[in-house]
Protein backbone atom coordinates (compact mmCIF):
# COMPACT_ATOMS: atom_id res chain seq x y z
CA UNK A 1 0.00 0.00 0.00
CA UNK A 2 1.17 3.07 -0.73
CA UNK A 3 1.97 5.47 1.96
CA UNK A 4 0.42 8.25 1.06
CA UNK A 5 -2.95 7.51 0.86
CA UNK A 6 -2.64 6.42 4.49
CA UNK A 7 -2.28 10.35 5.17
CA UNK A 8 -6.08 10.43 4.20
CA UNK A 9 -7.42 8.39 6.84
CA UNK A 10 -8.49 10.16 10.05
CA UNK A 11 -7.01 8.27 12.95
CA UNK A 12 -9.51 7.94 16.00
CA UNK A 13 -7.49 7.90 19.23
CA UNK A 14 -7.93 4.08 20.38
CA UNK A 15 -9.80 3.93 23.58
CA UNK A 16 -7.75 3.76 26.70
CA UNK A 17 -8.56 0.20 28.25
CA UNK A 18 -8.80 1.85 31.69
CA UNK A 19 -12.19 0.47 31.96
CA UNK A 20 -11.35 -2.78 31.73
CA UNK A 21 -8.85 -2.90 34.58
CA UNK A 22 -11.34 -1.26 36.44
CA UNK A 23 -13.77 -3.51 36.79
CA UNK A 24 -11.75 -6.62 37.04
CA UNK A 25 -11.90 -7.42 40.61
CA UNK A 26 -8.94 -7.21 42.78
CA UNK A 27 -9.04 -10.82 44.00
CA UNK A 28 -5.85 -10.18 46.41
CA UNK A 29 -7.04 -7.16 48.28
CA UNK A 30 -11.11 -9.02 48.62
CA UNK A 31 -8.67 -12.63 49.60
CA UNK A 32 -6.91 -10.29 52.12
CA UNK A 33 -9.75 -8.90 53.73
CA UNK A 34 -11.67 -11.27 53.69
CA UNK A 35 -10.04 -14.51 54.59
CA UNK A 36 -8.65 -13.35 58.51
CA UNK A 37 -12.06 -12.86 59.78
CA UNK A 38 -13.40 -15.83 57.98
CA UNK A 39 -10.53 -18.22 59.16
CA UNK A 40 -10.98 -16.11 62.83
CA UNK A 41 -15.16 -17.44 62.86
CA UNK A 42 -14.67 -21.04 61.55
CA UNK A 43 -11.29 -21.52 64.40
CA UNK A 44 -14.11 -20.20 66.89
CA UNK A 45 -16.46 -22.55 65.51
CA UNK A 46 -14.43 -25.89 65.57
CA UNK A 47 -13.45 -25.03 69.25
CA UNK A 48 -16.51 -24.28 70.24
CA UNK A 49 -17.83 -27.78 68.51
CA UNK A 50 -14.87 -29.40 70.47
CA UNK A 51 -15.01 -28.24 73.96
CA UNK A 52 -19.50 -28.41 74.19
CA UNK A 53 -19.18 -31.51 72.47
CA UNK A 54 -18.31 -33.22 75.73
CA UNK A 55 -21.22 -35.19 77.34
CA UNK A 56 -21.08 -32.92 80.64
CA UNK A 57 -20.95 -30.02 78.98
CA UNK A 58 -23.79 -27.68 79.48
CA UNK A 59 -23.99 -25.90 76.12
CA UNK A 60 -25.09 -27.47 73.06
CA UNK A 61 -22.19 -27.34 69.98
CA UNK A 62 -23.12 -25.54 66.92
CA UNK A 63 -24.37 -28.68 65.09
CA UNK A 64 -27.03 -29.13 67.34
CA UNK A 65 -27.65 -25.67 67.90
CA UNK A 66 -28.18 -25.62 64.01
CA UNK A 67 -30.35 -28.96 64.59
CA UNK A 68 -32.66 -27.89 67.81
CA UNK A 69 -33.18 -23.91 66.64
CA UNK A 70 -33.35 -24.40 62.20
CA UNK A 71 -37.31 -23.29 62.50
CA UNK A 72 -35.97 -20.06 64.47
CA UNK A 73 -32.86 -19.75 61.77
CA UNK A 74 -35.11 -20.17 58.39
CA UNK A 75 -37.65 -18.50 59.61
CA UNK A 76 -37.18 -15.62 60.99
CA UNK A 77 -41.25 -13.76 60.76
CA UNK A 78 -43.09 -16.88 61.50
CA UNK A 79 -46.30 -15.85 64.19
CA UNK A 80 -48.08 -18.35 65.77
CA UNK A 81 -49.95 -16.02 67.57
CA UNK A 82 -49.41 -15.02 71.10
CA UNK A 83 -45.54 -14.87 72.01
CA UNK A 84 -44.71 -17.59 69.76
CA UNK A 85 -43.22 -15.33 66.84
CA UNK A 86 -40.21 -15.31 64.46
CA UNK A 87 -36.68 -13.69 65.92
CA UNK A 88 -37.27 -11.21 63.43
CA UNK A 89 -40.61 -10.37 64.50
CA UNK A 90 -39.19 -9.61 68.29
CA UNK A 91 -36.28 -7.56 66.72
CA UNK A 92 -38.69 -5.68 64.87
CA UNK A 93 -40.86 -4.88 68.24
CA UNK A 94 -37.66 -4.17 70.21
CA UNK A 95 -36.46 -2.05 67.51
CA UNK A 96 -39.30 -0.05 67.70
CA UNK A 97 -39.07 0.72 71.49
CA UNK A 98 -35.51 1.62 70.57
CA UNK A 99 -36.50 4.27 67.27
CA UNK A 100 -39.31 5.79 69.65
CA UNK A 101 -36.79 6.12 73.26
CA UNK A 102 -33.38 7.05 70.95
CA UNK A 103 -35.40 9.62 69.04
CA UNK A 104 -36.23 11.62 72.07
CA UNK A 105 -33.22 11.02 73.67
CA UNK A 106 -31.38 12.53 70.61
CA UNK A 107 -33.92 15.69 70.20
CA UNK A 108 -33.94 16.70 74.16
CA UNK A 109 -29.80 15.41 74.46
CA UNK A 110 -29.12 17.73 71.21
CA UNK A 111 -30.98 20.68 72.53
CA UNK A 112 -29.88 20.50 76.44
CA UNK A 113 -26.17 19.93 75.18
CA UNK A 114 -26.87 23.20 72.95
CA UNK A 115 -27.88 24.69 76.02
CA UNK A 116 -25.30 23.51 78.25
CA UNK A 117 -22.46 24.10 75.81
CA UNK A 118 -23.32 27.57 75.12
CA UNK A 119 -24.36 29.04 78.35
CA UNK A 120 -21.94 28.65 81.64
CA UNK A 121 -25.00 29.36 84.08
CA UNK A 122 -26.77 26.69 82.34
CA UNK A 123 -23.40 24.88 82.71
CA UNK A 124 -22.93 25.63 86.84
CA UNK A 125 -26.92 24.59 87.28
CA UNK A 126 -26.70 21.29 84.70
CA UNK A 127 -24.08 19.56 84.66
CA UNK A 128 -23.21 18.10 88.44
CA UNK A 129 -26.68 16.81 88.05
CA UNK A 130 -25.66 15.16 84.83
CA UNK A 131 -22.69 13.89 85.88
CA UNK A 132 -24.60 12.11 88.88
CA UNK A 133 -27.60 10.87 86.99
CA UNK A 134 -25.24 9.30 84.25
CA UNK A 135 -23.49 6.78 86.12
CA UNK A 136 -27.28 5.31 87.34
CA UNK A 137 -27.24 1.98 85.21
CA UNK A 138 -30.04 1.89 82.83
CA UNK A 139 -32.29 -1.40 84.67
CA UNK A 140 -32.19 0.87 88.03
CA UNK A 141 -34.51 2.73 86.80
CA UNK A 142 -36.66 0.48 85.12
CA UNK A 143 -38.49 -0.07 88.73
CA UNK A 144 -39.08 4.15 88.79
CA UNK A 145 -40.57 4.54 85.42
CA UNK A 146 -42.32 0.92 86.21
CA UNK A 147 -44.08 3.00 89.27
CA UNK A 148 -44.28 6.50 87.34
CA UNK A 149 -45.68 5.16 84.18
CA UNK A 150 -47.54 2.22 85.51
CA UNK A 151 -47.07 0.27 82.24
CA UNK A 152 -44.15 -1.88 80.96
CA UNK A 153 -44.31 -0.53 77.10
CA UNK A 154 -43.82 3.15 77.81
CA UNK A 155 -41.36 2.64 80.56
CA UNK A 156 -38.58 0.52 78.44
CA UNK A 157 -38.66 3.58 76.02
CA UNK A 158 -38.12 5.88 78.87
CA UNK A 159 -35.30 3.46 80.18
CA UNK A 160 -34.00 3.77 76.20
CA UNK A 161 -34.39 7.40 76.89
CA UNK A 162 -32.64 7.66 79.82
CA UNK A 163 -29.58 5.56 78.35
CA UNK A 164 -28.83 7.03 75.71
CA UNK A 165 -29.29 10.92 76.68
CA UNK A 166 -26.27 11.24 78.76
CA UNK A 167 -23.64 10.48 75.84
CA UNK A 168 -25.37 12.97 73.41
CA UNK A 169 -25.66 15.19 75.80
CA UNK A 170 -22.29 14.92 76.83
CA UNK A 171 -20.37 15.32 73.47
CA UNK A 172 -22.83 18.09 72.20
CA UNK A 173 -21.92 19.95 75.12
CA UNK A 174 -18.34 19.23 74.24
CA UNK A 175 -18.95 20.17 70.37
CA UNK A 176 -20.55 23.48 71.30
CA UNK A 177 -17.85 24.52 73.67
CA UNK A 178 -15.17 23.12 71.23
CA UNK A 179 -16.03 25.63 68.32
CA UNK A 180 -13.03 27.49 67.55
CA UNK A 181 -12.59 31.47 68.12
CA UNK A 182 -11.66 31.81 64.50
CA UNK A 183 -15.23 30.73 63.78
CA UNK A 184 -17.23 32.74 66.11
CA UNK A 185 -14.91 36.04 65.52
CA UNK A 186 -16.06 35.31 61.52
CA UNK A 187 -19.96 35.44 62.72
CA UNK A 188 -19.30 38.30 64.43
CA UNK A 189 -17.29 40.27 61.85
CA UNK A 190 -20.26 39.29 59.48
CA UNK A 191 -22.53 40.10 61.93
CA UNK A 192 -24.83 36.72 61.98
CA UNK A 193 -27.79 37.29 64.03
CA UNK A 194 -28.26 33.70 66.98
CA UNK A 195 -30.19 32.29 64.97
CA UNK A 196 -28.13 32.30 62.06
CA UNK A 197 -25.43 31.55 64.09
CA UNK A 198 -26.88 28.24 65.52
CA UNK A 199 -27.70 27.09 62.17
CA UNK A 200 -24.92 28.21 60.04
CA UNK A 201 -21.82 27.91 62.52
CA UNK A 202 -22.74 25.65 65.68
CA UNK A 203 -24.33 23.00 64.53
CA UNK A 204 -22.19 22.60 61.45
CA UNK A 205 -18.92 22.88 63.70
CA UNK A 206 -20.32 20.84 66.73
CA UNK A 207 -21.82 18.32 63.98
CA UNK A 208 -18.92 15.36 64.43
CA UNK A 209 -19.37 15.74 68.51
CA UNK A 210 -23.06 15.00 68.21
CA UNK A 211 -22.85 12.08 66.54
CA UNK A 212 -20.07 10.71 68.40
CA UNK A 213 -22.41 11.59 71.05
CA UNK A 214 -25.46 9.69 69.00
CA UNK A 215 -22.78 6.72 68.16
CA UNK A 216 -22.18 6.30 71.78
CA UNK A 217 -26.06 6.51 72.21
CA UNK A 218 -27.57 3.57 69.96
CA UNK A 219 -24.56 1.21 71.05
CA UNK A 220 -25.99 2.15 75.05
CA UNK A 221 -29.79 1.53 73.63
CA UNK A 222 -29.24 -1.88 72.14
CA UNK A 223 -27.29 -2.70 75.33
CA UNK A 224 -30.40 -1.72 77.85
CA UNK A 225 -33.31 -2.86 75.63
CA UNK A 226 -32.24 -6.18 75.76
CA UNK A 227 -32.17 -6.03 79.87
CA UNK A 228 -35.39 -4.43 80.14
CA UNK A 229 -37.39 -6.57 77.69
CA UNK A 230 -35.81 -9.25 79.75
CA UNK A 231 -38.22 -7.49 83.10
CA UNK A 232 -41.00 -6.46 81.08
CA UNK A 233 -42.17 -9.49 79.32
CA UNK A 234 -44.85 -9.77 76.36
CA UNK A 235 -42.44 -9.13 73.13
CA UNK A 236 -39.06 -8.16 72.03
CA UNK A 237 -35.72 -9.62 71.41
CA UNK A 238 -34.67 -9.40 75.17
CA UNK A 239 -37.94 -11.42 76.48
CA UNK A 240 -37.40 -13.83 73.87
CA UNK A 241 -34.35 -14.55 75.61
CA UNK A 242 -35.61 -14.87 78.76
CA UNK A 243 -38.27 -16.78 78.21
CA UNK A 244 -36.28 -19.29 75.83
CA UNK A 245 -34.11 -19.93 79.09
CA UNK A 246 -37.03 -20.74 81.51
CA UNK A 247 -37.92 -23.09 78.66
CA UNK A 248 -34.67 -24.73 78.94
CA UNK A 249 -34.33 -23.84 75.04
CA UNK A 250 -30.38 -22.76 75.28
CA UNK A 251 -30.06 -23.26 71.25
CA UNK A 252 -32.83 -20.61 71.01
CA UNK A 253 -30.88 -18.20 73.23
CA UNK A 254 -27.61 -18.76 70.73
CA UNK A 255 -29.40 -18.03 67.90
CA UNK A 256 -31.22 -14.79 69.45
CA UNK A 257 -27.82 -13.83 70.32
CA UNK A 258 -26.11 -13.85 67.27
CA UNK A 259 -29.02 -11.65 65.96
CA UNK A 260 -28.71 -9.34 68.50
CA UNK A 261 -25.48 -8.86 67.91
CA UNK A 262 -25.64 -8.43 64.08
CA UNK A 263 -28.39 -5.86 64.65
CA UNK A 264 -26.25 -3.51 67.11
CA UNK A 265 -23.57 -3.65 64.73
CA UNK A 266 -26.35 -2.56 61.62
CA UNK A 267 -27.47 -0.29 63.90
CA UNK A 268 -23.84 1.44 64.80
CA UNK A 269 -23.04 1.43 61.10
CA UNK A 270 -26.22 3.26 60.31
CA UNK A 271 -25.61 6.11 62.67
CA UNK A 272 -21.75 6.31 62.05
CA UNK A 273 -23.00 6.65 58.32
CA UNK A 274 -25.44 9.36 58.33
CA UNK A 275 -22.93 10.87 60.93
CA UNK A 276 -20.50 10.98 58.26
CA UNK A 277 -22.74 11.87 54.95
CA UNK A 278 -23.76 14.44 57.76
CA UNK A 279 -20.48 16.00 58.56
CA UNK A 280 -18.91 15.52 55.25
CA UNK A 281 -15.60 13.03 57.20
CA UNK A 282 -14.91 16.10 59.20
CA UNK A 283 -13.41 14.10 61.97
CA UNK A 284 -13.41 15.08 65.83
CA UNK A 285 -9.90 15.52 66.44
CA UNK B 1 -9.19 70.71 60.44
CA UNK B 2 -8.12 67.40 58.36
CA UNK B 3 -10.40 64.75 59.56
CA UNK B 4 -8.37 61.27 58.86
CA UNK B 5 -10.41 57.87 57.78
CA UNK B 6 -9.18 55.65 60.92
CA UNK B 7 -8.24 57.63 63.95
CA UNK B 8 -6.66 55.79 67.09
CA UNK B 9 -6.87 58.10 69.83
CA UNK B 10 -4.86 57.47 72.93
CA UNK B 11 -6.33 53.79 72.61
CA UNK B 12 -4.90 51.79 75.71
CA UNK B 13 -6.03 47.98 76.74
CA UNK B 14 -5.90 46.00 79.98
CA UNK B 15 -6.93 42.41 81.00
CA UNK B 16 -7.89 41.32 83.95
CA UNK B 17 -7.52 38.25 85.45
CA UNK B 18 -8.64 37.77 88.47
CA UNK B 19 -7.05 40.32 90.91
CA UNK B 20 -4.55 40.39 88.05
CA UNK B 21 -4.44 43.42 85.75
CA UNK B 22 -2.07 43.27 82.51
CA UNK B 23 -1.86 46.16 80.56
CA UNK B 24 -1.29 45.55 76.98
CA UNK B 25 -1.51 48.52 75.14
CA UNK B 26 -0.88 52.12 76.57
CA UNK B 27 -1.76 55.35 74.73
CA UNK B 28 -1.72 54.50 71.32
CA UNK B 29 -2.47 57.13 68.96
CA UNK B 30 -2.32 56.78 65.06
CA UNK B 31 -3.94 57.92 62.39
CA UNK B 32 -4.43 55.82 58.79
CA UNK B 33 -5.70 57.69 56.05
CA UNK B 34 -8.18 56.47 52.75
CA UNK B 35 -6.15 53.75 50.87
CA UNK B 36 -3.05 53.96 52.89
CA UNK B 37 -1.23 50.52 53.47
CA UNK B 38 -0.12 50.51 57.00
CA UNK B 39 1.57 47.96 58.59
CA UNK B 40 2.33 47.21 62.56
CA UNK B 41 5.67 45.49 63.33
CA UNK B 42 6.86 44.15 66.69
CA UNK B 43 8.18 41.07 68.38
CA UNK B 44 5.79 38.09 69.64
CA UNK B 45 4.00 38.72 72.49
CA UNK B 46 3.71 42.71 72.12
CA UNK B 47 0.52 43.28 71.69
CA UNK B 48 -0.04 43.76 67.87
CA UNK B 49 -2.68 41.15 67.65
CA UNK B 50 -4.81 43.13 70.35
CA UNK B 51 -4.15 45.98 68.58
CA UNK B 52 -5.75 44.73 65.32
CA UNK B 53 -8.55 43.07 67.46
CA UNK B 54 -9.17 46.42 69.04
CA UNK B 55 -9.49 48.18 65.64
CA UNK B 56 -11.94 45.24 64.26
CA UNK B 57 -14.16 45.64 67.46
CA UNK B 58 -13.26 42.07 68.56
CA UNK B 59 -12.42 43.02 71.57
CA UNK B 60 -13.40 46.31 73.29
CA UNK B 61 -10.55 49.17 74.12
CA UNK B 62 -10.45 50.01 77.84
CA UNK B 63 -8.85 53.37 77.26
CA UNK B 64 -8.87 55.98 74.20
CA UNK B 65 -11.24 55.32 71.48
CA UNK B 66 -11.17 54.21 67.67
CA UNK B 67 -12.71 56.43 65.40
CA UNK B 68 -13.41 55.30 61.47
CA UNK B 69 -15.21 58.17 59.14
CA UNK B 70 -15.85 59.66 62.98
CA UNK B 71 -17.56 56.49 63.81
CA UNK B 72 -16.51 55.09 67.03
CA UNK B 73 -15.49 51.71 66.57
CA UNK B 74 -17.35 49.69 69.56
CA UNK B 75 -18.67 46.33 67.49
CA UNK B 76 -17.41 44.15 64.89
CA UNK B 77 -18.54 44.81 61.39
CA UNK B 78 -18.34 44.02 57.90
CA UNK B 79 -16.78 47.41 57.35
CA UNK B 80 -13.63 46.05 59.13
CA UNK B 81 -13.18 42.69 57.46
CA UNK B 82 -10.55 40.62 59.28
CA UNK B 83 -8.13 37.89 57.40
CA UNK B 84 -7.28 35.64 60.23
CA UNK B 85 -3.73 34.41 60.52
CA UNK B 86 -5.21 30.72 60.29
CA UNK B 87 -7.81 31.50 57.71
CA UNK B 88 -10.59 30.66 59.28
CA UNK B 89 -12.41 29.07 56.48
CA UNK B 90 -15.46 26.92 57.89
CA UNK B 91 -14.81 23.65 56.61
CA UNK B 92 -18.13 22.31 55.76
CA UNK B 93 -18.38 24.79 53.30
CA UNK B 94 -17.36 25.11 49.70
CA UNK B 95 -14.80 27.68 49.19
CA UNK B 96 -17.93 29.82 46.93
CA UNK B 97 -20.09 29.12 50.01
CA UNK B 98 -17.64 30.43 52.69
CA UNK B 99 -18.01 33.71 50.51
CA UNK B 100 -21.44 33.47 49.76
CA UNK B 101 -21.85 33.27 53.47
CA UNK B 102 -20.79 36.52 54.10
CA UNK B 103 -21.80 38.37 50.79
CA UNK B 104 -25.23 36.95 52.10
CA UNK B 105 -25.12 38.84 54.70
CA UNK B 106 -23.61 42.10 54.03
CA UNK B 107 -25.34 42.76 50.88
CA UNK B 108 -28.72 41.04 51.72
CA UNK B 109 -30.44 43.56 49.93
CA UNK B 110 -28.89 43.08 46.55
CA UNK B 111 -30.70 40.49 44.03
CA UNK B 112 -29.02 36.49 44.25
CA UNK B 113 -27.76 37.47 41.06
CA UNK B 114 -25.81 40.47 42.29
CA UNK B 115 -24.52 38.24 44.57
CA UNK B 116 -23.17 35.90 42.29
CA UNK B 117 -21.46 38.60 40.79
CA UNK B 118 -19.57 39.44 43.50
CA UNK B 119 -18.67 36.32 44.66
CA UNK B 120 -17.10 35.41 41.50
CA UNK B 121 -15.52 38.91 40.69
CA UNK B 122 -13.69 38.30 44.15
CA UNK B 123 -12.56 34.92 43.41
CA UNK B 124 -11.18 35.65 40.30
CA UNK B 125 -9.51 38.83 41.70
CA UNK B 126 -7.14 36.04 43.83
CA UNK B 127 -7.49 33.53 41.38
CA UNK B 128 -9.24 31.05 43.05
CA UNK B 129 -12.47 30.61 40.77
CA UNK B 130 -11.37 27.22 39.57
CA UNK B 131 -11.71 25.79 42.88
CA UNK B 132 -14.63 27.38 43.89
CA UNK B 133 -16.29 23.87 44.70
CA UNK B 134 -13.64 22.96 46.74
CA UNK B 135 -13.72 22.31 50.62
CA UNK B 136 -10.59 24.35 52.41
CA UNK B 137 -9.21 20.38 53.62
CA UNK B 138 -8.49 20.00 49.57
CA UNK B 139 -6.89 22.89 49.04
CA UNK B 140 -3.32 24.41 49.82
CA UNK B 141 -2.20 26.87 52.70
CA UNK B 142 -2.15 29.49 50.32
CA UNK B 143 -5.09 29.03 48.57
CA UNK B 144 -7.29 28.78 52.16
CA UNK B 145 -5.50 32.04 52.80
CA UNK B 146 -6.62 33.36 49.11
CA UNK B 147 -9.78 32.36 49.82
CA UNK B 148 -9.41 34.25 53.24
CA UNK B 149 -8.55 37.33 51.22
CA UNK B 150 -11.97 36.88 49.00
CA UNK B 151 -13.81 36.63 51.57
CA UNK B 152 -12.79 39.72 53.97
CA UNK B 153 -12.56 41.82 50.02
CA UNK B 154 -16.33 40.63 49.21
CA UNK B 155 -17.76 42.57 52.12
CA UNK B 156 -15.87 45.73 50.76
CA UNK B 157 -14.36 46.88 54.03
CA UNK B 158 -13.87 50.48 54.63
CA UNK B 159 -10.43 48.95 56.23
CA UNK B 160 -9.26 45.64 55.56
CA UNK B 161 -7.26 44.20 58.66
CA UNK B 162 -4.75 41.71 58.23
CA UNK B 163 -3.16 39.37 60.59
CA UNK B 164 -0.37 37.77 59.55
CA UNK B 165 -1.70 36.55 56.75
CA UNK B 166 0.96 34.78 55.26
CA UNK B 167 2.51 33.67 58.23
CA UNK B 168 1.85 30.34 57.94
CA UNK B 169 2.82 29.75 54.53
CA UNK B 170 6.26 28.64 52.84
CA UNK B 171 8.68 31.15 51.20
CA UNK B 172 7.98 31.14 47.88
CA UNK B 173 4.40 31.02 48.30
CA UNK B 174 4.02 33.86 50.56
CA UNK B 175 6.23 35.91 47.89
CA UNK B 176 3.84 34.95 45.86
CA UNK B 177 0.56 36.20 47.97
CA UNK B 178 2.30 39.27 48.72
CA UNK B 179 2.72 39.86 45.14
CA UNK B 180 -0.70 39.12 44.64
CA UNK B 181 -1.91 41.43 47.27
CA UNK B 182 0.10 44.06 46.36
CA UNK B 183 -1.24 44.67 43.38
CA UNK B 184 -4.79 44.16 44.71
CA UNK B 185 -4.41 46.92 46.62
CA UNK B 186 -3.03 48.91 43.90
CA UNK B 187 -6.38 47.84 42.00
CA UNK B 188 -8.78 48.45 44.36
CA UNK B 189 -7.02 51.45 46.22
CA UNK B 190 -8.14 50.27 49.56
CA UNK B 191 -7.36 50.95 53.17
CA UNK B 192 -5.16 48.76 54.67
CA UNK B 193 -3.98 47.61 57.95
CA UNK B 194 -1.31 44.44 58.20
CA UNK B 195 0.08 43.10 61.63
CA UNK B 196 3.67 41.11 60.22
CA UNK B 197 6.77 40.31 61.99
CA UNK B 198 8.64 39.98 58.47
CA UNK B 199 11.01 43.06 57.70
CA UNK B 200 10.89 42.20 54.44
CA UNK B 201 7.41 42.13 53.78
CA UNK B 202 6.43 45.02 55.87
CA UNK B 203 9.06 47.07 53.76
CA UNK B 204 7.44 45.85 50.73
CA UNK B 205 3.81 45.83 51.29
CA UNK B 206 3.38 49.24 52.93
CA UNK B 207 2.93 53.42 52.99
CA UNK B 208 3.73 53.61 56.65
CA UNK B 209 5.59 50.92 59.00
CA UNK B 210 4.21 51.12 62.92
CA UNK B 211 6.81 49.90 65.27
CA UNK B 212 5.67 48.66 68.53
CA UNK B 213 7.45 48.60 71.79
CA UNK B 214 7.88 45.37 73.83
CA UNK B 215 4.89 44.82 76.14
CA UNK B 216 3.81 44.98 78.66
CA UNK B 217 2.31 47.92 78.41
CA UNK B 218 3.28 48.18 74.49
CA UNK B 219 3.23 51.64 72.84
CA UNK B 220 4.22 52.90 69.27
CA UNK B 221 8.12 53.35 69.70
CA UNK B 222 8.51 54.72 65.61
CA UNK B 223 6.95 55.00 62.61
CA UNK B 224 8.60 54.64 59.41
CA UNK B 225 7.38 56.26 56.29
CA UNK B 226 8.66 53.95 52.75
CA UNK B 227 8.80 56.70 49.98
CA UNK B 228 8.91 53.74 47.24
CA UNK B 229 6.26 53.73 44.08
CA UNK B 230 4.54 51.42 43.14
CA UNK B 231 4.48 49.08 41.71
CA UNK B 232 7.18 47.90 43.32
CA UNK B 233 9.27 44.61 42.20
CA UNK B 234 10.95 42.44 45.32
CA UNK B 235 13.87 41.82 42.61
CA UNK B 236 14.37 45.84 41.80
CA UNK B 237 14.02 46.55 45.76
CA UNK B 238 16.67 44.93 47.18
CA UNK B 239 19.17 47.73 45.51
CA UNK B 240 17.47 50.93 46.52
CA UNK B 241 18.96 53.22 48.97
CA UNK B 242 15.33 53.91 50.10
CA UNK B 243 14.26 50.29 50.80
CA UNK B 244 17.89 49.77 52.27
CA UNK B 245 17.41 53.04 54.83
CA UNK B 246 13.60 51.30 55.67
CA UNK B 247 14.39 48.15 56.29
CA UNK B 248 17.53 49.18 57.89
CA UNK B 249 15.35 51.76 60.21
CA UNK B 250 13.42 48.87 61.13
CA UNK B 251 15.86 46.10 62.25
CA UNK B 252 17.53 48.82 64.07
CA UNK B 253 14.40 49.13 65.79
CA UNK B 254 14.00 45.89 66.68
CA UNK B 255 16.89 44.41 67.12
CA UNK B 256 19.04 46.83 68.80
CA UNK B 257 16.38 49.75 70.48
CA UNK B 258 14.33 47.00 71.81
CA UNK B 259 16.07 43.35 71.74
CA UNK B 260 13.39 40.68 72.32
CA UNK B 261 14.57 40.43 75.77
CA UNK B 262 12.20 36.98 76.73
CA UNK B 263 14.20 34.23 76.97
CA UNK B 264 13.44 32.17 73.53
Amino acid sequence: MPVHSVSNVVVLPTKRTKSVLITMPDFKKIGAALLPPLFVMFMALLLWQIFASSPNSGLPPPTTVISESSDLILHPFFDNGGTDKGLGLHVLASLKRVALGYALAAIVGIGLGTLVGASQLFMRGLDPLFQILRTVPPLAWLPISLAAFKDGQPSAIFVIFITAIWPIIINTATGIRNIPDDYKNVARVIQLNPIQYFSKIMVPAAAPYIFTGLRIGIGLSWLAIVAAEMLIGGTGIGFFIWDAWNSSHISDIIVALFYVGIVGFVLDRLVSYVGSLVTHGMTVN
Amino acid sequence: MHKSYLTLSHVGKSFQRGTNTTEVLRDISLTVERGEYVSLIGHSGCGKSTLLNLIAGLTPVSNGTVLLEDKHVNAPGPDRAVVFQNHSLLPWLSVYDNIKLAVDKVWAKESAAQRKVRIMEKLDLVQMAHAKDKRPSEISGGMKQRVGIARALAMEPKVLLLDEPFGALDALTRAHLQDQVMQIHQTLKNTVVMITHDVDEAVLLSDRIVMLTNGPAATIGEIVNVNLPYPRKRIELVSQPEYIRCREAVLKFLYERHKFVEAA
